[in-house]
């Protein structure tokens, strides 16, 4: 503790303090951070308990059964299987169509904020904001009341005549990515809004100066300056959007059955079974880890260049 | 002389705010023509209009006899040094050099070789691969330069580039700025506040304030002909004496001084408008005894300037004056309280307008 302590404070005027100092943060990191995930991965070791729970042995069945069919009754040759991997790539289909759809929506409307006059900008903001005072569960619940077949929408679409039958959307893929761009928006929106607020727009001014369209001044200038928040608006919508269970549960139907929902399932009552429910999280992980590890050496790499 | 720009009763407004009222002027080829005011007087928006980023309300903008108030500033081949330089952050300086060529078409090539002249032109050769970030001010200015010019312009605008830096260095810039438009031989128009600035670089200069040209001329025609009280007082330093003008001729005004001596000045009017007063610059009046100059005046201070002396005076109507006299062995300073007599050099006093 005291030499920790001598060295971190090395010309700090804290001698002493820094260890002290450093445990709040320490202590919320290790225990909202490292400790679950460490627990979720020993969990995905071990045997499933019926009642929910676990056995405290050692097993591989949980990862077993994520990548291998044994056949109904687990006595078969093993071969290769296709329902969780299809249901992973369903997600991060789903996930990346969310965090597009939220980008093309979200930049021009962080730009439409971050040029507004400086006092009505923290209207706008909060307008944005607003939405997300109420339970996330309750507006996915809201939405699917507004987008069903007898919904106020349909009602509008039919009542003006624009349609005859009613325009299924409920339990289809649109209607999971209505749900998941309404609920994550604004996490494109605000760290767009932040770099885009920073951008020095004589850049703009420079860049139209030196003979560049508005549109190539947009690619060559704007996007590359402003990236950073974008990088940012997209993990931070593209993650949650990867596991949430929220929006294909309500909105969507058998088909669009996605990771966040498997993982639930796993953990909900005597059907549950919390080992493969660990692994089926620790799998997600490591691919969200490995994606930001690829973009951050790309990243590294193009700082160089 | 062919004329590159020439502005036409140019007019601009902000809401009920007129920054521009009315300005005309032609810059010559290959000249360094500079806009000179204090702040606000407009002449910011005016190189703005040239580049495009502002319209017009009323007036046109002629690039080598072509209308270009209605181009984009990215239609139009006039580059621009900006205040805070506007370099582009993510770009090294090469790329930042180039990126004018590579708009223009320029195959990668081609636009890396012109790159690394322009960065030799303006000695920065060794930093093509920085970040702009990673250069001091001064560096990142020629950085600026070098983008600008690189395309080589009809014309190039310069916003008050030397604002940023600190003394030493923007004296070194004067004359290197100065250098580099005689080797390109592009007409650069200049934005300062500054007046040494615009004296020392400037071929010609239009001084402005409120929205108006006040004057147009070279730099010794600003400082020693002024047309009027506002262009002698923002020029150097001057002193403004009430007179009454007893007659014109020819462009000469028979004045006479307080105290009731007279003099015969070139006048900046032909018929006396408003309250006439005359201009005189203190380097250029001499202390000799009391009765024999053309002002007496009551000594009130003394200060020491190292190559010069400053005399400041008053004379017995009240009125204020300072003037220098060279700090040599041969000169004997008048005494704070001493009453002296001020001889005006021939031609040194000019009648103004208002």
């Amino acid at each position: 503790m005291a030499g920790r302590a001598a060295s971190g404070a090395a010309g700090t005027g804290y001698r002493g303090l820094t260890g002290p100092l450093l445990l709040p943060a320490w202590a919320m990191i290790g225990i909202f951070l490292l400790l679950p995930v460490l627990l979720m991965t020993v969990y995905s070791f071990l045997t499933r308990e019926f009642r929910g729970g676990v056995d405290w042995t050692f097993s591989l069945a949980a990862y077993d059964r994520f990548l291998l069919s044994r056949g109904l009754f687990g006595d078969e040759p093993p071969v290769p299987e296709w329902t969780y991997i299809t249901i992973f790539w369903r997600s991060i289909w789903q996930a990346g169509l969310a965090t597009l759809i939220c980008l093309i929506v979200g930049f021009p409307t962080a730009w439409f904020i971050a040029t507004r006059p400086l006092h009505s900008r923290a209207l706008w903001l909060f307008m944005i904001t607003v939405p997300y005072w109420v339970n996330l569960l309750i507006r996915t619940v809201s939405l699917r009341f507004l987008l069903r077949d007898q919904g106020p929408l349909n009602d509008l679409l039919i009542g003006t005549g624009l349609l005859d039958s009613p325009l299924r959307i409920i339990n289809t893929n649109l209607a999971v990515q209505l749900g998941l761009f309404y609920s994550y928006l604004p996490f494109m929106v605000l760290p767009i809004y932040a770099a885009v607020e920073r951008y020095n727009f004589a850049l703009s001014e420079a860049a139209a100066d030196l003979y560049a369209s508005r549109w190539t001044t947009l690619r060559e200038i704007v996007l590359p300056v402003v990236r950073p928040g974008i990088i940012a608006g997209c993990i931070l919508v593209f993650v949650p959007s990867l596991g949430a269970f929220l929006a294909p549960d309500l909105l969507g139907g058998a088909k669009t059955y996605m990771i966040g929902s498997l993982i639930e399932e796993q953990f909900k009552g005597s059907q549950g079974n919390w080992p493969f429910g660990a692994a089926v999280s620790v799998i997600l992980m490591t691919l969200v880890l490995i994606v930001l590890m690829v973009y951050t050496r790309a990243r590294g790499r193009a700082e160089v260049r | 002389m062919d004329e590159v720009v020439a502005v036409r009763r140019v007019v601009k407004r902000f809401g009920a705010f007129t920054a521009l009222a009315g300005v005309s002027m032609t810059i010559g080829q290959k000249q360094f023509f500079t806009l000179l005011g204090p702040s606000g007087c407009g002449k910011t928006t005016l190189l703005r209009c040239i580049a495009g980023f502002e319209d017009l309300s009323e007036g046109t903008i002629l690039l080598e006899g072509r209308d270009i108030a209605g181009l984009a500033p990215n239609l139009r081949p006039v580059n621009t040094v900006f205040q805070h330089y506007a370099l582009f952050p993510h770009m090294t300086v090469a790329r930042n050099v180039a990126f004018g060529l590579k708009m223009q078409g320029m195959a990668p090539g081609p636009r890396l070789k012109r790159a690394g002249e322009m960065l030799e032109l303006v000695h920065l050769s060794a930093f093509a691969d920085r970040l702009p970030s990673q250069l001091s001010g001064g560096q990142q200015q020629r950085v600026a330069l070098a983008r600008a010019l690189a395309p080589s312009p009809r014309v190039l605008l310069l916003d008050e580039p030397l604002s940023a830096l600190d003394l030493k260095l923007r004296q070194a810039m004067r004359v290197e700025l100065k250098q580099l438009q005689e080797e390109t031989g592009i007409t650069f128009v200049f934005v300062t506040h500054d007046q040494e600035e615009a004296l020392t670089m400037s071929d010609r200069i239009a001084v402005m304030s409120a929205g108006e040209v006040r004057q147009i001329g070279s730099p010794r025609e600003i400082y020693e002909a002024p047309v009027n009280r506002f262009v002698a007082g923002f020029i150097g330093e001057t002193n403004l004496l009430p007179v009454r003008v007893a007659s014109f001729a020819g462009g000469m005004a028979r004045v006479v001084l307080p105290g009731g001596h007279q003099l015969t000045c070139p006048a900046a009017q032909t018929a006396p408008t408003g309250t006439p007063h005359v201009s005189i610059r203190p380097e250029r009046m001499t202390v000799v005894p009391p009765g024999s100059g053309d002002l007496d005046a009551s000594v009130e201070r003394l200060i020491y300037l190292g190559t010069d002396l400053q005399v400041l005076a008053r004379l017995a109507d009240g009125t204020a004056l300072h003037l220098r006299m060279q700090n040599s062995a041969r000169a004997t300073p008048p005494g704070a309280g001493s009453t002296i007599g001020i001889a005006i050099e021939e031609g040194a006093a000019r009648l103004l307008a208002d």
